[in-house]
């Protein structure tokens, strides 16, 4: 009934309810990640040699494949929203499954990562296990959860895509694509943090990959 | 999804059709109308509530009558509950299960479910003029998050160690329960996955409310014309997003020492030699948990204090004293709320210069605080009051956030905290405050929008009788408390007898319990009320309190969609009174010249002045 009401107008900020509020959910998860980088900031510096050679343990290249498969995926989704708003279905269903096939590649190299971990008996109770692979697991863990949330939604657009009508709302692709770069950006701090900052000291010694 | 403008009369009646067609799992229990999510957090907290309160009397109790059988119930309390079957003691570890389940229970599912989900759902669109939440679907996603996490924080029950025993804060190393092997559920463990999970459904909410504050004020309502509720519920939206993740992350991180026997939060040879401890500093957690947990304090009062603004204005017949500093109160609040948490931390090992900061920026918040005091009492100075049962509790809760609040000011300097840390002070303080302030709040915004939710009356002598009870026995349960306190009555004690020095003090601690018993059966008024009223009630006029604001505007008992008219605003919330005016109040919505006179202050002209007491 409230529909012949003045009631539904324009949103008064002209920017969709659901884009406006993944602003300000990812202004959320920026602090569930700030929570994690503050306590990583202060062990760090007390566990300073630990933490290099555990750093230096991880595979910085697999790393960076990463990264690059991730930015790349972010291009694809960009270019997804490109198509979807000028109303091409083919090429928004080609876009978006190379997206999806970023995130699963971005899980693939995650798994071979974690498998190594695995054997060097690094997981949680295994021999070898420190506070700096506590952090590794959380971190990348917590981020490798934000991918699979990302692609849910997005194999739902990419099924509704073969049907009839295809897939209408490229509003609900850009909210997505905000989610999906801002995964993106959360793991250009973690790369990083966990990868790359190695204290000299320690880079020369134990660098054994 | 954006609702844009499209009311061609086919979707019209394609919509209308609609709403009809809904099932009634889909009208009652997974329902996207605000309204009756609103009643669905009311629902869940007053449960949570009675559970809550029966763990406080438990505790009381033991306090009261040490090692003493528990009457009426104790034959029948769980085997692993008391010291033998039957015996109706309760045991130590059951006693910290108590401490732990009371404060979280009460936090967590019935207080910031009460301010932030009841009150935000029910009073946030209806006061901004529109139809429903920004997201509904989302919305009702944010209240079906906390059922399954109270269940899970309950479940605790059937874990062998019993619920959580670490306290509602919850403190390693304590909590990382590492004398138990990788990988057990245990209670605290269980109590993380549910803090976890209510978190994340105040995240959701608050998102919600953020998104649709901004984006479906009615035509015409600027930030500015929003009542104080909507202001306050708006900054505390923005807290909870805020802060909220922040203990998700410790949870986390917390969750993983406590399950998998990480060491974020322990220390280098905390219990073994064993190389999978160490390294960690349990300090660290407290000031990630107080980094959320000192805002939600905020978060769980702020709420309260615009509803009582919006009673205090209605019921004294005049308009909001400085509405615009109120705002800027609020937000100053909201904003020195972050920066103070590590006054909970003065006794924890912190560095003293740092202490010194935490002492001056939680001093500062008695700033905020006493304009908004100053302001209440401006807004009833010459006020043509009606005691109403909203009044009567709107009037309890700037009278005990007073005491609470000074309380609060006497122990944020830290030499004084070093004697009063971690002892029924501390308690009286929290209740003053949290109870005495925000369930007071809470009571008058559930006499105030009764009406306007079940679209019945509630009964005003019952109201009041509750009111007089709670206010009395409240006192009488939370006041001695102080005495206690300053006596070095510590804050989790399973038997303050083993102390000489606790012994004289016993006599206060029965006197305590006597009151609190009464305070927790004098709520059977109001939740009887509640009943008896919906069903019973009289029927509710559209305005029964002659207020401006919005939701009045609303049918007796809106149904789907809140509004039957056009609804556009003219003027600000709080236009009582008005020269020149026949009536005393003049709706946001009525026709007629747009002014924003939140700066005119109106008094009572001197032939009412005989009126202003004794009104009821």
């Amino acid at each position: 009934m409230s529909s012949a009401l003045n009631l539904s107008h324009e949103p008064v900020t002209r920017v969709r309810h659901g884009k406006f509020a993944m602003w300000a959910f990812l202004a959320s998860e920026l602090m569930f990640f700030a929570g994690f980088f503050g306590t990583f900031i202060v062990l760090r510096n007390t566990n300073y040699a630990a933490f290099g050679e555990g750093s230096a343990q991880l595979s910085w290249p697999l790393a960076l494949v990463n990264t690059f498969i991730l930015i790349g995926s972010s291009l694809t989704m960009a270019m997804c929203i490109y198509h979807l708003e000028r109303g091409n279905n083919k090429l928004f269903r080609l876009f978006m499954g190379l997206t999806i096939m970023g995130g699963f590649g971005f899980l693939i190299v995650k798994y071979l990562e974690y498998s190594s971990k695995w054997e060097h008996g690094l997981f949680p109770g295994q021999e070898h296990h420190t506070l700096f692979f506590s952090f590794y697991f959380l971190m990348t863990g917590f981020h490798a959860l934000h991918v699979v949330g990302g692609m849910i939604p997005m194999a739902y657009m990419f099924f509704r895509s073969y049907t009839k009508r295809g897939y209408k709302h490229p509003g609900k692709v850009e909210t997505l694509g905000l989610y999906w770069h801002f995964v993106d950006l959360m793991w250009i701090f973690i790369f990083p943090a966990l990868y790359l900052m190695i204290p000299y000291a320690v880079a020369g010694a134990g660098a054994h990959h | 999804m954006s609702t844009a403008t499209l009311p061609s009369t086919e979707t019209e009646a394609h919509t209308h059709e609609h709403h009809h067609e809904l099932p009634w799992y889909r009208k009652y229990v997974f329902s996207t109308d605000h309204k009756v999510i609103s009643k669905q957090f009311m629902l869940s907290s007053l449960f949570f509530l009675f559970i809550g309160g029966a763990f406080a009397l438990f505790i009381r109790w033991q306090l009261a009558y040490p090692g003493t059988k528990i009457p009426l119930v104790g034959s029948i309390l769980p085997a692993t509950w008391v010291t033998e079957p039957g015996s109706g003691i309760i045991t130590p570890e059951f006693y910290a299960q108590l401490l732990t389940m009371h404060g979280s229970i009460m936090i967590f599912f019935v207080v910031i479910p009460l301010a932030l989900g009841m009150f935000g759902n029910f009073c946030i669109p209806l006061m901004i003029g529109t139809d429903d939440m920004a997201l509904p679907r989302l919305n009702m996603w944010s209240f079906w998050l906390v059922p399954p996490a109270g269940l899970i924080m309950m479940a605790g029950f059937f874990t062998e160690t019993g619920y959580a025993t670490a306290g509602w804060t919850s403190y390693p190393p304590l909590s990382a329960s590492i004398q138990l092997p990788t990988f057990t559920i245990s209670g605290q463990t269980l109590w993380l996955i549910s803090v976890f999970l209510v978190g994340f459904s105040s995240i959701m909410g608050s998102v919600n409310y953020v998104t649709t504050v901004l984006n479906k004020r009615a035509k015409g309502m600027k930030l500015f014309d929003m009542p104080l509720t909507v202001w306050a519920l708006f900054i505390t939206a923005i807290m909870a997003v805020l802060g909220t993740p922040v203990l998700a992350a410790g949870l986390a991180m917390l969750f993983m020492d406590n399950f998998l026997h990480t060491s974020f939060f322990l220390p280098d040879n905390l219990v073994t030699n064993s190389k999978y401890f160490g390294g960690g500093q349990p300090v660290l957690f407290q000031h990630v948990f107080w980094f959320y947990s000192h805002p939600a304090v905020y978060i769980m009062i702020l709420p309260l204090m615009g509803i009582v603004s919006d009673v205090l204005a209605t019921f004294s017949r005049k308009p909001v004293y400085g509405y615009k500093a109120m705002v800027f109160a609020i937000a100053g609040i909201a904003f020195l709320g972050f920066i103070v948490w590590g006054h909970h931390m003065f006794q924890s090992g912190m560095n003293p210069l740092l202490g010194t900061t935490f002492m001056l920026s939680t001093i500062v918040i008695a700033v905020p605080s006493s304009i908004k005091v100053f302001n209440w009492l401006g807004t009833l100075w010459r006020g043509n009051i009606k005691f109403t049962s909203a009044m009567l509790n709107a009037l309890a809760f700037v009278s005990m956030f007073i005491i609470g609040g000074l309380s609060g000011v006497f122990m944020a300097s830290a030499p004084v905290d070093i004697y009063i840390h971690d002892t029924y002070f501390i308690v009286a303080h929290i209740h003053y405050v949290l109870f005495g302030g925000s369930l007071f709040g809470i009571f008058a915004g559930i006499y105030y929008w009764y009406p306007k939710m079940f679209g019945k009356m509630l009964n005003e002598a019952w109201g009041r009788k509750h009111f007089y009870w709670t206010f009395v026995t409240f006192n009488l349960t939370f006041f001695p408390m102080h005495i206690l306190g300053v006596g070095g009555h510590m804050r989790r004690i399973y038997d303050p007898n083993v102390y000489d020095f606790l012994k004289g003090l016993g006599g206060i601690n029965e006197f305590i319990t006597i009151a609190a018993i009464t305070l927790g059966f004098s709520q059977l008024f109001l939740i009887s009320n509640i009943l008896w009223s919906m069903k019973f009630g009289k029927k509710a006029p559209r305005n029964p309190w002659h207020a401006n604001t919005l939701e009045w505007a609303a049918p007796e008992h809106p149904g789907h969609g809140n509004f039957d008219m056009d609804i556009t605003v003219y003027r600000g919330p709080y236009e009582f009174s008005v020269p020149g005016r026949e009536l005393d109040y003049w709706p946001q919505w009525e026709q007629g010249e747009a002014i924003s006179a939140h700066h005119n202050t109106v008094a009572v002209p001197i032939e009412n002045e005989t009126r202003t007491f004794g009104a009821h």
